[in-house]
């Protein structure tokens, strides 16, 4: 019964999938709208919250009504922020210290400015400290501290211990007025704990001084002479009376004429958490670990349009879903406590992507051809049950979370909770809705794509690459192979590579490295607003002709400052009020130069801008301070009492009386300039650090661009350096591999299609439709030898017409055929060869061409001989001439032309087989070629076997034992192997009778480890011996006989394939597994025999023992061509596909897609080089990892023309039947590029 | 301050902690020793006859999760360390890396051990793990493992005896979501056991100490981690293997 109602559960959900799929699918553009409104609601609440940042939040009250906040909140005050609650860490009461000597006399050295002002911090400290009111003193009131962290052991003795927290300058002599007279160098002292190098946080003269270290004025090029410092103390707790009685009597003693700093509010600073180094990595390592989760989970997605933008859309999904789990929780009263830095990366790894990703596979899963809401709403309901599975497991563990009563895990737990709901709803509306219009796209993409090349929807590429004479044509030929995203995706790219390629594709560098100096920039301002904005004011003003008249930064505007206090401001010019004098200071002698020398002598002012000094500090000042002690400002706050402002007024004789010994040996004050550029010095400091950083970047981003660039572009070693890297079809990161350049080599002569290639390594024989057959050399692509059709009947001038009349023959007989078989034409038997090229034809003469193709263009007008003055557009190079800009301008001027339309060549299906005619043994085409040492063997389509010489182009001996035309041949050591279209198998020995008795051994073994072929001289006598026939070898036509280490292989008709063994004729398998005729074989030294079928299979064999190693389904279509390396079995099909397959497992590792139409040619170089023949091209691709290596393009005449036979040579050379032409390509670049 | 908790996780079979503890582990020497003898045996035998072909694999998967291991260690170890201590960054940096170098290249030879012995075992078992077996769910796996430290290390319990008990239901929790097989359980329990027992080995020999130590010397959620941590690398020295072994991009 369980079952039944599980299965009807199960029914059930799926079913309301199906519908939910088919809303989404139908409605896509509501439903977006829909769920962003909805995420948005759900996220106002969010608004609310604070926002996050470390920056310190002030708080200002009134002096006079002041008391300690409660702990508990009042509601009455709302302007109250929440932390304003309970005492704070301390109070910090400053006292700003103006000091100055005055007047400023010649006499005086610059050391004067700084030593008696800074000398007078002693007093002041002794009467802060001996201050009493009603029994109250400093000691009971101050914040007491400890230890100094023991870090710090440097700091000791500048820093004060076990006592009261009061700093000033004094300590760092101790608070001890002799170690000051002692000191020779004050400079060096306040300077010997500076920090070297460049820092945002507070230094110790911050901190000792109170003020910003450029207004302290403690320098020998000081042109203001005013020495400011403050001394702070420290309160823990806040006793009105005593502040105030401290204030009277320090304002008494040193009294500040014009101040009028405002005293009556308190400023509240408070300091949120900080997050230090030590917490920053952890955080980083979370969100690295987060990120590589994403990474991981979004590559999987496949299939669909823009995979980027799904990705895309995964991550929106699940990040909005936090985001209004957090706003929904915010919403029903549920604040926040956690860090939600911290705990963000373990709420996406719990929510995961996981089920975003079933549901992409799942729905690309689905049949191709249904209706978009069909495929959405059938792949919803396939995976509802493990969605709905999942779901319920995962609230399971989230609820047992919940229920271990940790308030932190409680409160993850309900975020988890929300947030897996919401992510849910998400997927179920906006993920699936965005996948629905994803593959809607990418049908219409598929149907554009289907459209056929006419309609001009591939893009135009411009021309194939060419031999680098040729000027570039911008004929575009649509014929290039370009690769499907798909296919690519598939390939597997080394990691290193793929990291560049991203790196380069995204340009992820320059982004970072922007994004990284927005950010530091944003940080500078942010943490140090104060430091930096004094610095740009102080430059300012510096600068500026005001700056001079003594104004502290206030920028332009000072002098007109219509503020408050205008007094205060404008007060420089006239000398202070001499009221209550300084002690002894003659009044007589300040009144003698008051106005004298107002330009040098300093002037101590009191503006607004004095009020609230510490903002000028690094918002750092106070929590390094109080960090010193182990106290920590986070999440606590401190209040700052309003500064005491002290005016010091010294004479130049107290001045000179305070003077070190050492103070005069001070160099004399150096001019302005040399000030300026003093002050300057941190800029230009910044400026050389910038100017560094920025060479060291651009070094290394130029040893970067050395080491990850090839050799490719900035080299000038090739005249014609153009390289069109725009013509290489791309991959998917946009790239092209290197160029080397291949120039194909075309072997021009034959007057029709080329049927047969042969080849032993050193020597390449080709026939023709015409049964004319050349030999070539396979090294430098010289004809050797014609051997015409005949043999005997050389040409006659009228060959040509006869020729033609044989294609009007065919054409004829064309109608009246009823077999399909693609065989030979067997016409042209009248007809003699070509009446120029019996000679052996360099590459360097253009072949006549004969009158029989009529209807293209007569290119004789174009032959010029006279080389010296060729243009220099097709200026000579190394390798030759070539009119390959001619002839294409021929064809240009041609191809308008309406009278004829172009028949692009012979089709490559031939006029199919005729019934033999009785016109004899010439008459017969060749159907089979196979060639060993000098020997050329061709099988006829009348049965008949003749040996030829290769070099001499004789005939040496014939066999017309069988009657049967033969279909197929295999040349190994002295035997030869016939298969004839009755399904019967010949066996051959060819024996020489040596007057010599000498075998001579010619050239280099073929292809695997064959045994050298033997040379047969002239004078031997050649005779060919039928050994054995096997006469119903298979019950229909044989298609494919391989031969290879010693072992016979014929494949055919009949579904099966079978193994001889070479040396006695003997059948040792017949092998069935296909149920389609066998269209492809392979076997090679190794024993590895691999069959494909018209059905698809390619089917891995064991030669030893007869059985099937592995069986794989691979091509919709015929298998129609199969090659394996030593690691893996490429096949290609009617499907235009080519796939690699795992040699050993029979796992497809990759396959390509080609264009339609392809040829269906293969062959492979080396271990991981591939070529393959396309639309009059060869491409060359790396087996390892699938990429497009390269594409040569074959000619300029190459449209419609597939290259039909591909024919690897020892020297890497290809020859590939390419129409009537052979082209001869070698590969040497391409091999030693490889890894 | 929980400065040194943490610091001897999984340092089995470590040269430097043996020469450190010289008499009184003898015995635990020649256990590891023992150890790291079968575990080569086992090595050498499974890998015997393809051994040319693979050892260049095998050093390069130890590589990465020693690599890992030691990332993990110092990482992770910040995470117990830093609470209070955030003042003075170098400070703490500066005690991670002096005091306690010879840490992390335990762990991360620890971890490479583990994460080798996982796919050994599994293959000498005959049981390949199929559960799984994506880079994404290792990620996850890793980062449910930084959590469960973090967790360790942050949250604060009513009681000791809770906090290992969820600790130990959140290890439990990830070996179910990320392996479920019965010799990743083995193995974890192996790894923790032996961890913790040279852990209290290292504390009684006073090499180390726990601030507050609740079970013997140690902490008592010490064998969860440990657990969790056998399962995390085993995982990922899985993945290694059959990324290794067999190409990523089947269709």
């Amino acid at each position: 019964m369980n079952e039944i109602q599980e299965e009807r559960i199960r029914q059930n959900i799926s079913a309301a999938f199906y519908r939910h799929g088919l809303l989404c699918a139908s409605y896509p553009v509501p439903i977006i709208l829909f769920t962003s409104a909805s995420i948005l609601t759900c996220c106002y609440p969010l608004l609310k919250l604070p926002l996050p940042g470390t920056g310190p939040v002030e708080f200002t009250t009134g002096v006079r009504d002041y008391s300690t906040p409660s702990h508990e909140s009042q509601g009455d005050l709302s302007e109250r922020p929440d932390w304003y609650r309970g005492p704070p860490v301390a109070y910090i009461q400053q006292v700003l210290v103006k000091a100055a000597v005055s007047p400023w006399d010649n006499s005086l050295v610059p050391v004067d400015v700084f030593r008696s002002p800074l000398g007078r911090v002693f007093s002041v400290l002794e009467e802060i400290r001996n201050h009493v009111y009603t029994d109250r003193s400093l000691e009971a009131l101050c914040l007491q501290v400890t230890d100094l962290l023991p870090g710090l052991r440097r700091m000791q003795a500048v820093l004060p211990e076990h006592g009261c927290l009061l700093v000033s300058p004094g300590n760092y002599w101790q608070n001890r007025r002799d170690l000051f007279d002692a000191d020779p160098d004050l400079l060096k002292t306040v300077h010997q704990h500076e920090p070297k190098g460049l820092h945002t946080s507070a230094t110790l003269k911050d901190l000792l001084f109170g003020v910003p270290g450029k207004q302290t004025g403690v320098n020998l090029y000081s042109k203001k002479r005013v020495v400011t410092y403050t001394i702070t103390i420290a309160l823990s707790s806040y006793d009105a009376r005593f502040v105030a009685s401290l204030r009277a009597r320090l304002k008494q003693l040193h009294p500040s004429a014009n101040c009028t700093l405002r005293e009556d509010h308190m400023v509240h600073v408070h300091f949120k958490e900080e997050i230090g180094i030590a917490e920053l990595i952890p955080l980083v390592t979370t969100y690295i670990i987060l990120f590589a989760y994403i990474y991981f989970s979004t590559r999987k997605i496949d299939m669909v349009k823009s995979k980027w933008g799904l990705a895309l859309a995964a991550v929106v999904t699940v990040l909005s879903s936090l985001l209004m789990s957090v706003g929904l929780c915010t919403l029903f009263g549920l604040t926040p406590t956690l860090n939600g830095g911290e705990i963000f990366p373990y709420l996406v790894v719990v929510i995961g992507l996981e089920n975003v990703l079933v549901l992409t596979k799942s729905v690309v899963s689905t049949p191709v051809d249904l209706e978009v809401k069909l495929r959405i709403a059938q792949g919803l309901s396939n995976e509802s049950w493990s969605i709905m599975k999942n779901m319920a497991t995962e609230l399971c563990i989230i609820l047992i979370g919940y229920f271990t009563f940790v308030p932190a895990i409680q409160e993850f737990c309900l975020f988890a909770v929300v947030g897996l709901v919401s992510d849910f709803f998400l997927q179920m509306f906006f993920f699936t809705t965005v996948l629905s219009i994803d593959i809607r796209r990418m049908e219409l993409a598929d149907l554009n794509r289907r459209l056929p090349a006419e309609a001009g929807m591939p893009p135009p590429k411009p021309g194939p690459l060419r031999p680098r004479e040729t000027p570039p044509p911008p004929r575009p030929s649509p014929h290039t192979i370009t690769l499907q995203a798909p296919a690519f995706r598939n390939l597997r790219l080394p990691k290193r590579l793929r990291v560049v390629y991203f790196l380069a594709r995204t340009r992820l560098a320059q982004r970072i490295i922007m994004v990284g100096t927005v950010i530091w920039i944003g940080i500078l301002v942010y943490t140090d607003p104060a430091g930096l904005r004094t610095f740009l004011a102080a430059q300012v003003s510096e600068q500026s002709p005001l700056g001079e008249a003594g104004l502290p930064p206030h920028l332009g505007v000072a002098p007109v400052f219509p503020g408050g206090d205008p007094t205060s401001t404008l007060s420089g010019l006239p000398a202070p009020e001499p009221t209550p004098l300084p002690e002894n200071q003659s009044q007589g002698h300040r009144a003698a130069h008051p106005e004298v020398a107002p330009v040098s002598s300093p002037q101590i002012t009191w503006g607004p801008e004095d009020e609230e000094l510490w903002r000028r500090l690094s918002f750092r000042h106070w929590p390094s301070l109080f960090s010193y002690y182990n106290i920590t400002l986070a999440k606590r706050y401190i209040s700052i009492l309003p500064v005491i402002p002290v005016t010091l007024h010294l004479s130049p004789q107290e001045a000179i009386d305070t003077r070190h010994p050492q103070d005069t040996h001070h160099a004399p004050p150096p001019s302005i300039k040399t000030s300026d550029l003093q002050t300057d010095l941190t800029l230009y400091k910044v400026a050389a650090l910038g100017l560094f950083a920025g060479v060291v970047l651009v070094l290394l981003l130029f040893c970067l661009y050395r080491v990850l660039c090839p050799r490719n572009y900035g080299q000038n070693g090739v005249p014609h350096g153009r390289r069109r890297r725009g013509d290489l079809p791309c991959d998917e990161y946009g790239y092209s591999p290197p160029i080397s350049e291949i120039s194909p080599l075309l072997l021009r002569g034959h007057s029709m299609d080329i049927e047969c290639l042969a080849s032993d390594g050193m020597l390449l024989a080709s026939c023709c439709l015409v049964g004319h057959i050349r030999v070539w050399d396979a090294q430098t692509g010289d004809c050797l030898t014609v051997i015409p059709n005949n043999g005997l009947r050389r040409s006659s001038s009228s060959g040509c017409w006869e020729h033609r009349d044989g294609w009007d023959h065919i054409s004829a007989c064309e109608a009246e055929s009823l077999l399909g078989a693609d065989f030979r034409e067997p016409g042209g038997g009248a007809v003699g060869g070509q009446d120029v090229d019996i000679f052996p034809i360099r590459r360097r003469t253009t072949p006549a061409r004969p009158a029989l193709f009529g209807d293209q263009p007569d290119l004789t007008p174009l032959i010029d001989t006279n080389f010296g003055l060729s243009p220099p557009s097709q200026a000579l190079s190394s390798s030759g001439f070539d009119f390959g800009g001619l002839v294409e301008k021929a064809y240009q001027e041609h191809e308008p032309s309406p009278t004829l339309a172009f028949p692009p060549s012979p089709p490559p299906v031939l006029p199919p087989e005729l019934p033999p005619q009785n016109n004899g043994d010439w008459d017969s085409s060749v159907w089979a070629m196979e060639l060993r040492g000098n020997l050329i063997a061709t099988g006829r389509s009348s049965g008949k076997l003749e040996l030829w010489d290769a070099v001499e182009g004789s005939l040496r001996c014939s066999n017309e034992d069988g009657v049967s035309g033969i279909t197929a041949l295999a040349f190994l050591n002295n035997r030869i192997v016939a298969a004839r279209l009755n399904g019967s198998l010949d066996f051959f020995t060819v024996e020489i009778t040596k007057p010599l008795g000498l075998l001579q051994y010619r050239g280099p073994p073929g292809r695997g480890s064959l045994p050298p072929s033997p040379c047969y001289s002239s004078e031997d006598v050649i005779s060919c011996q039928l050994t054995r026939s096997v006469q119903c070898a298979h019950q229909k036509p044989i298609t494919v006989l391989k031969a290879a280490a010693g072992r016979v292989v014929t494949g055919s008709q009949d579904h099966t394939v079978r193994v001889y063994r070479l040396e006695d004729s003997c059948c040792l398998f017949t092998l069935q597994g296909h149920s389609g005729g066998i269209t492809a074989i392979y076997i090679d030294q190794t024993m590895v025999l691999a069959s494909g079928g018209q059905d698809g299979t390619i089917c891995v064999w064991d030669v030893l023992t007869g059985s099937r190693v592995s069986h794989v389904y691979g091509h919709r279509g015929d298998v129609t061509s199969l090659v394996c390396t030593t690691s893996c079995i490429i096949s290609s099909g009617l499907d235009d596909l080519i796939c690699i397959w795992d040699r050993s497992t029979g796992i497809k590792l990759y396959s390509i897609q080609q264009e339609v139409g392809c040829g269906a040619s293969l062959g492979v170089i080396s271990e991981s080089l591939l070529v393959t023949g396309g639309q009059g091209c060869v491409s060359f691709w790396d087996l390892n990892y699938g990429d497009l290596l390269q594409t040569v393009y074959l000619g300029q005449s190459s449209e419609g023309q597939s290259v039909r036979q591909l024919l690897v040579l020892d020297n890497a050379a290809i020859v590939c039947d390419f129409g009537s032409e052979l082209s001869l390509v070698y590969v040497p670049s391409v091999l030693e590029k490889l890894d | 301050m929980p400065r040194l908790e943490e610091h001897c996780w999984s340092c089995s079979c470590s040269a430097s902690v043996k020469t450190q503890e010289l008499s009184s582990a003898r015995w635990v020497v020649c256990k590891t020793a023992e150890m790291m003898s079968i575990i080569t045996s086992v090595l050498s035998h499974a890998y015997g006859s393809l051994h040319s072909l693979q050892s260049a694999n095998l050093i390069r998967r130890g590589l990465v999760l020693f690599i890992v291991g030691v990332v993990l260690a110092l990482v992770l170890n910040l995470l117990q360390i830093q609470r209070n201590v955030t003042l003075f960054p170098e400070e703490v940096l500066d005690t991670l890396f002096s005091s306690a170098w010879w840490i992390p290249l335990c762990c991360g030879t620890a971890a490479a051990v583990v994460g080798l012995l996982y796919p050994c075992l599994d293959q000498h078992l005959g049981e390949p793990h199929k559960f799984k077996r994506e880079w994404a769910s290792v990620t996850r796996c890793i980062a449910v493992f930084v959590g469960i430290n973090h967790a360790s290390a942050k949250l604060d319990f009513a009681n000791n005896v809770q906090l290992s008990l969820t600790l130990a239901a959140l290890s439990l929790g990830l070996w179910w979501t990320f392996d479920r097989s019965r010799s990743g359980f083995g193995l974890g329990l192996t790894t923790a056991f032996l961890a913790t027992l040279i852990a209290q080995l290292l504390v009684y020999n006073g090499i180390y100490q726990y601030t507050s130590p609740d079970f013997l010397y140690v902490r008592s959620w010490l064998p969860c981690i440990f657990f969790s941590g056998g399962v995390t690398v085993g995982n990922i020295g899985r993945q290694l293997a059959i990324g290794s072994t067999e190409k990523p991009h089947n269709d």
